[in-house]
């Protein structure tokens, strides 16, 4: 793959290529990878306490409680990227706000908050799922042939 | 007049009047603060949206301009101004607040010298009274259209860059009867070089080989040495391409000073963290130039500077269909004429 995308260069493009990545500085993997895990690790931890006290204190059950306390996850994000200071901690944190459901939730209402200027349909409605819609569709997608891999097994075995 | 393949000289020698350079709230704690004739606390300059901000940041930027010259806004015969927007159109509709005829360029980071240059040859065939150049750039409005949405937590590669927000004005006139100004001698009008790079976030990378070409284009259209300018500024190449511009220089033994070479994505910011390798947009180059290094030429502190804006012709639509990045770079020489105060 990486091949053919080089036969279409000429040779001084892939010389010149070549020595521009010499230049690039490293990705700080290793700074990187830890931040992640302290502030994914730390969402997940602020989470289960969620969770518990909903348990506790609501008379949920660990199967019921899972749902209000994604949705307290997704509006303490919501605020914090309206106030503008959840881009700053994903600056540093990566993977570790973008995975959890944070992520997802940030995407949208940055999103959102992005298009408000183009008005509440053509704007705000239109593109909130401009960053959030691909993962929606490849976990649709995802979930549809897994399901229908279940369902054939089921019929084999 | 044409000299050598691509340049320009002027040799009436037309005059800079007057530059106005305008910012925002992060542009107030770099080290140019001092440069700037003004800096907005409010990112958003009391706009309802981020491209009504980057319009009135131009708007505001010409008005320095004009007002700093001492002249009025009926007296300026041309406006040449561009920006990053679709469609131009924080110079369009800045260019409405003027109603002063309007020339539309885009030439993305490198529009601050394709306007002066423009502008330098519109006075000098006195086809222009008082030719006015800008362009502007908005952090925000940049991000929004080019790359995420503003508030969204994306981590960034080391390579990328911020985008810079100011606005950058040049009132271009012919030089007679004036004490002591600063003259457009010449020009270099760049080619298209892609080096086949594809990466939105590396574009110092992608535009250092197009800085290089105009650079050494100039010097052999206009036959002069080497050291010929006290200053050459490339506008927005950042640590990446400003590194990968001197290695260049080393292999085609293009005897640069290395003193005298340095770029306005490293000046502006300083060494900000925040910034990666550095800044870029159309703003960079024009706040730099009409800015900084204005004030050092008329403060004698310098003599000849050549300006080499350097601009990545893509859009977020060109990189989305796996298309590699356009860049282009134009050179324009500013002199300062009279006594040597060195």
């Amino acid at each position: 793959m990486a091949n053919q995308k080089l036969k279409k260069l000429t040779p001084v493009q892939q010389q010149y290529q070549k020595f521009a990545q010499a230049h690039e500085p490293a990705r700080p993997l290793l700074r990187n990878l830890t931040m992640a895990f302290l502030v994914g690790g730390t969402i997940c931890f602020i989470g289960q306490l969620i969770q518990m006290a909903f348990i506790r204190y609501f008379g949920f059950n660990e199967r019921t409680a899972g749902n209000p306390t994604v949705a307290i996850l997704i509006c303490i994000t919501a605020i914090l990227t309206g106030l503008g200071v959840f881009d700053k901690i994903a600056r540093i944190a990566g993977a570790g706000t973008a995975i959890p459901v944070t992520g997802f939730a940030n995407s949208m209402v940055s999103a959102a908050l992005d298009a408000r200027s183009e008005g509440l349909v053509l704007g705000v409605a239109s593109s909130m799922f401009k960053l959030a819609g691909s993962v929606v569709v490849s976990g649709v997608v995802a979930a549809f042939f897994i399901g229908l891999i279940r369902t054939l097994v089921a019929m084999g075995g | 007049m044409l000299q050598g393949h691509q340049s320009w000289v002027f040799p009436s020698r037309p005059a800079i009047l007057s530059t106005a350079v305008i910012g925002g709230p992060f542009e107030a704690h770099g080290p140019l603060a001092d440069d700037f004739d003004l800096l907005h606390g409010d990112l958003r300059l009391g706009q309802k949206s981020w491209e009504q901000s980057e319009k009135m940041l131009l708007d505001e930027t010409c008005a320095k301009a004009i007002e700093k010259a001492g002249l009025t806004k009926d007296d300026m015969t041309f406006f040449l101004s561009g920006d990053l927007m679709n469609q131009i159109i924080s110079s369009s509709f800045a260019a409405r607040t003027l109603a002063v005829p309007y020339l539309g360029l885009f030439g993305a980071c490198s529009t601050s010298m394709e306007g002066l240059a423009l502008a330098a040859l519109l006075v000098d065939k006195q086809c222009a009274k008082y030719a006015l150049a800008a362009t502007v750039s908005h952090n925000a409005a940049a991000e929004k259209q080019y790359r995420y949405p503003t508030e969204y937590g994306a981590q960034k590669p080391p390579t990328a860059q911020w985008t810079v927000t100011a606005g950058g004005a040049a009132i271009v006139t012919a030089s007679d009867n004036q004490q002591d100004p600063l003259v457009v001698t010449s020009a270099t009008i760049g080619r298209v070089v892609d080096m086949g790079l594809k990466d939105p976030f590396n574009m110092g990378a992608a535009m250092a080989p197009a800085a290089f070409d105009t650079i050494v284009s100039h010097f052999r259209d206009l036959e002069i040495p080497y050291d010929y300018y006290d200053l050459i500024l490339t506008g927005d190449l950042a640590q990446i391409g400003h590194d990968i511009l001197i290695d260049l220089f080393d292999q085609h033994r293009i005897e640069i000073p290395a003193d005298r070479y340095s770029d306005a994505g490293l000046m502006i910011y300083g060494k900000h963290p925040d910034t990666w390798a550095g800044a870029s947009g159309a703003g960079c180059s024009a706040a730099v130039a009409y800015g900084h290094i204005v004030r050092r030429l008329r403060s004698g502190d310098l003599q000849r500077v050549l300006i080499v804006a350097t601009g990545a012709l893509l859009s977020p639509t060109s990189y989305q269909q796996q298309e590699s990045i356009p860049c282009i770079a134009h050179a324009v020489s500013i002199e300062r004429t009279g006594g040597t105060k060195r």
